[in-house]
């Protein structure tokens, strides 16, 4: 079997000024090509996780591997660079262009501007912004749905073996957000990129990723596929986050019966 | 154009110039210091609260001061240095407080996607942070231009030539037209610059390539203007120095009979800050041309400023007081005789200093008790002793300085004048006084234009209670080698009465008239 893309052993960050760790011993794995989605609510400690794995916040203890080398103790300056990440917000600079904006990885890499023009024009098709009209465009003369694309773009520049993804949908309107849910899975298997997306949305977890992995109070819940959070949830908690999509979908199919179900709202 | 308005700006060039070489250089070399200096204390908190505090001190010393201040601090040396320096210290404050600002005011988002994209300190700094900070930074430098370009008019007194002498010289000569010309062109220049940094931040935000080279070109040109070795170094105004060439060959091309020749040497001359010391240097310009000599004449120069930029060769002619030396350079207390003071004082300045004494020009210029002749033929007055025994029904005006000085209490000593009575106003407004009768005795100088102006009388000092003021021309150590320089500034010793200048002040002072022709015109007497 092939080295997973990421894991995480034991990961623990404790901050300064807090008496219990924001994350507590996070064991965690991700293959090569899955998306994990980590889904839960504020102060789950979703977003600290996500950001050791780059080393923006800097880990207190415990071990991550990167395609099985331990990055722990590497440059993280060099680790961000081979490591796509898409923000919360989007995140681009407002006073690059759209193509300076998607080549800031491949420049930092000190890649010949020829190489570096050529993708841009490659990963502008691929998330479908023809670079003819929108290279030379600045952040804000585009949509959010065109800023989040021009986001996962930047991410996927140096052709990362994962992405880190924080809340990237959550800005968006949802038929932007759907279309671009849409594409994005698709550009993934494409791909066959690792992904960890972090989101408080359920729903938007069991439609996008390959496994879940629920986090509550700075440690893990439960991991698994959306079928065996939805069949087997190990507690409440777990249980009352997966009813959601549940109770969405089973409202919205007694709808097409025309069958309303009693307790739903 | 008046001919009044066309002298002015003939001027404008070589003052403009003189602005130019001491602003842009000071803004520009203070952004190189102030914005590295900004980042540091944005990374360092350290260093931060010390830098700022200091920075902010230095603020707040007066700007005429802390120009004084250099002078003394860089050992006496006047013209381009002590001005450049003081400004840039100036321009610092601005800059370095919105460097601060700018950078912290980034979003820490932007900070945190510059480091995720695989960004190291220094690249987040170049490519993120600064970019983002630079219309904040931008704002303080247009604060920092606007405040130099103001403040350059007071390195006048120093003796950096700037739109400050229009300033300095329209106030001394009452000449409200070359005030405000100095003013608008000041205001003119600071708002140039001003637009010019604008024009440039607009060009970066939109995009604009073009206006943004040309607007870039236009300060570098200013600044190129500014850093030109010739334009600066011991060169106090590059400009003057075209100028006073030019002058030189026009006056070469005149038949001049004189086997004497300074042979378009550069001989500056300096001049404090009254109507007469601008003549008189206009005067020396004259006879330095008249050899061959290229003149460069800094006016408006402080009274020990321009005293000690003799002593140390930077200027190499001026016209002092026996009096003035007397009393504020060998501090002296008591007058003594009026030969005995000029032998005294030519020894000390020569053994003290290497400065000679040339000789003097031939008047005083002393305090002076003026009447009306109708007061005086009442009172029968001719001398200051006349006055004893009316004493209690006259009154004086006078400057209150003047009251309080030595002087002052000497001849109230020496003739019994305990009885009149003081009224202090404005040396401005005394002969007027005096003439209209608000006073009957006005404490004024002996060479005032105004004396004959308002047909005033001058009373007596057979006492010689008042110590005398020989005007005398001053040669540094270097200048006195000089013997074409001797020579031809010879013919003004003993020539210039006080009459002849008191008329040559009243032309300036009450006919508008320049100083260079009223020097022409006391020449030609």
């Amino acid at each position: 079997m092939d080295v997973p893309a990421i894991e995480l052993v034991a990961l623990t960050k404790q901050f300064r000024n807090t008496k219990k760790p924001a994350v507590d011993s996070v064991n965690l794995s991700v293959s090569q090509g899955e998306v994990l989605a980590i889904v839960g609510g504020s102060g789950s400690g979703k977003t600290t996780t996500l950001k050791m794995i780059n080393r923006l916040i800097e880990p207190s203890s415990g071990l991550i591997r990167v395609m099985g080398e331990d990055v722990t103790n590497r440059d993280p300056v060099i680790l961000r660079r081979s490591i796509g990440y898409a923000f919360q917000g989007v995140g681009l600079f407002p006073h690059m262009t759209v193509g300076q904006n998607v080549s800031v990885t491949l420049r930092l890499l000190g890649q010949d501007t020829e190489c570096v023009s050529k993708r841009v024009d490659e990963l502008l098709a691929m998330v479908e912004l023809p670079a003819e009209e929108y290279r030379d465009r600045l952040p804000t003369e585009l949509s959010g749905g065109q800023q989040q694309r021009v986001g996962f773009a930047r991410a996927l520049a140096s052709q990362p073996r994962a992405i880190l993804m924080d809340e990237p949908f959550g800005a968006l309107d949802p038929i932007t957000r759907d279309a671009l849910q849409q594409e994005f899975r698709s550009l993934q298997k494409k791909l066959q990129v690792s992904v960890v997306l972090v989101t408080h949305d359920m729903s938007e977890a069991v439609l996008l990723s390959d496994r879940v992995a629920v986090m509550h109070e700075g440690q893990v819940a439960q991991v698994g596929s959306p079928h065996e959070l939805l069949t087997k949830p190990v507690n409440d908690y777990v249980a009352q986050l997966i009813d959601t999509p549940r109770r969405h979908s089973d409202f919205i199919e007694s709808l097409m019966r025309e069958a309303p179900i009693e307790g739903t709202s | 154009m008046t001919p009044k308005m066309q002298i002015l700006f003939e001027q404008l060039p070589d003052l403009l110039g003189g602005h130019l070489t001491l602003a842009v250089p000071a803004i520009f070399m203070g952004v190189l210091i102030s914005v590295p200096l900004g980042i540091l204390c944005v990374k360092s908190a350290r260093i931060r609260g010390p830098v700022m505090s200091l920075v902010s001190l230095v603020q707040t010393i007066p700007s005429i001061a802390l120009l004084a201040i250099m002078v003394a601090l860089l050992g006496g040396t006047i013209g381009y240095w002590p001005a450049f320096i003081a400004l840039l210290i100036y321009s610092i404050l601005p800059i370095i407080r919105n460097t601060i600002v700018g950078l912290e005011s980034v979003d820490p988002a932007m900070r945190e996607a510059a480091k995720a994209v695989g960004m190291r300190p220094v690249q987040q700094l170049l490519w993120v942070e600064l970019p983002l900070a630079l219309p904040v930074i931008l704002a303080g430098i247009r604060t920092a231009t606007v405040w130099v370009v103001g403040i350059a008019t007071l390195s006048t007194p120093v003796g950096a030539p700037s739109l400050g002498n229009y300033i300095f010289s329209g106030l001394q000569l009452r000449d409200w037209q070359r005030v405000i010309f100095g003013c608008v062109a000041t205001m003119t220049l600071s708002l140039v610059l001003d637009q010019l940094i604008a024009v440039i931040e607009k060009s970066i935000q939109a995009r604009h390539r073009v206006s943004l080279v040309l607007a870039s070109c236009a300060l570098a040109g200013l600044v190129g203007i500014g850093l030109a070795p010739g334009f600066m170094a011991e060169d106090a105004a590059g400009f003057s120095n075209l100028l006073g060439s030019r002058e030189g060959v026009a006056e070469s091309l005149e038949p001049e009979e004189s086997p004497l020749t300074l042979d378009g040497q550069v001989i500056r001359i300096g001049a404090k800050g009254f109507t007469e010391q601008f003549i008189l240097a206009e005067a020396l310009r004259e006879r330095i041309r008249k050899v061959g000599g290229t003149p460069e004449v800094l006016t408006n120069m402080g009274s020990t400023i321009v005293f000690d930029a003799l002593a140390k060769d930077t200027i190499d002619i001026y016209i002092d007081y026996t009096g003035t030396l007397w009393s504020t350079v060998f501090k002296e207390a008591n007058p003594i005789g009026r030969v005995s003071m000029r032998a005294d004082v030519a020894g000390r300045l020569f053994n003290d200093f290497g400065i000679v004494l040339l000789g003097p020009l031939g008047f005083e210029n002393t305090y002076a008790l003026v009447t009306q002749r109708k007061t005086a033929f009442r009172y029968g007055l001719s001398e200051i002793g006349d006055l004893t025994p009316v004493a209690k029904d006259l009154r004086i005006g006078g400057d209150p300085e003047f009251f309080g000085r030595p002087e002052w209490q000497r001849v109230r000593q020496l003739y019994a004048l305990d009885d009149i009575t003081e009224v202090g106003m404005d040396s401005t407004f005394m002969y007027q006084a005096v003439a209209d009768g608000q006073v009957d005795v006005a404490a004024g100088f002996s060479t005032d234009g105004r004396i004959d102006a308002f047909d005033l009388t001058v009373l007596g000092d057979p006492k010689q209670a008042f110590p005398p003021y020989d005007a005398v021309v001053l040669l540094s150590p270097r200048a006195a080698k000089n013997q074409n320089l001797v020579h031809a500034i010879e013919p003004l010793l003993n020539r210039v009465s006080v009459t002849a200048m008191r008329a040559a002040n009243r032309l300036v002072d009450e006919d508008g008239e320049s100083p260079r022709e009223s020097a022409r015109q006391l020449l030609a007497d």
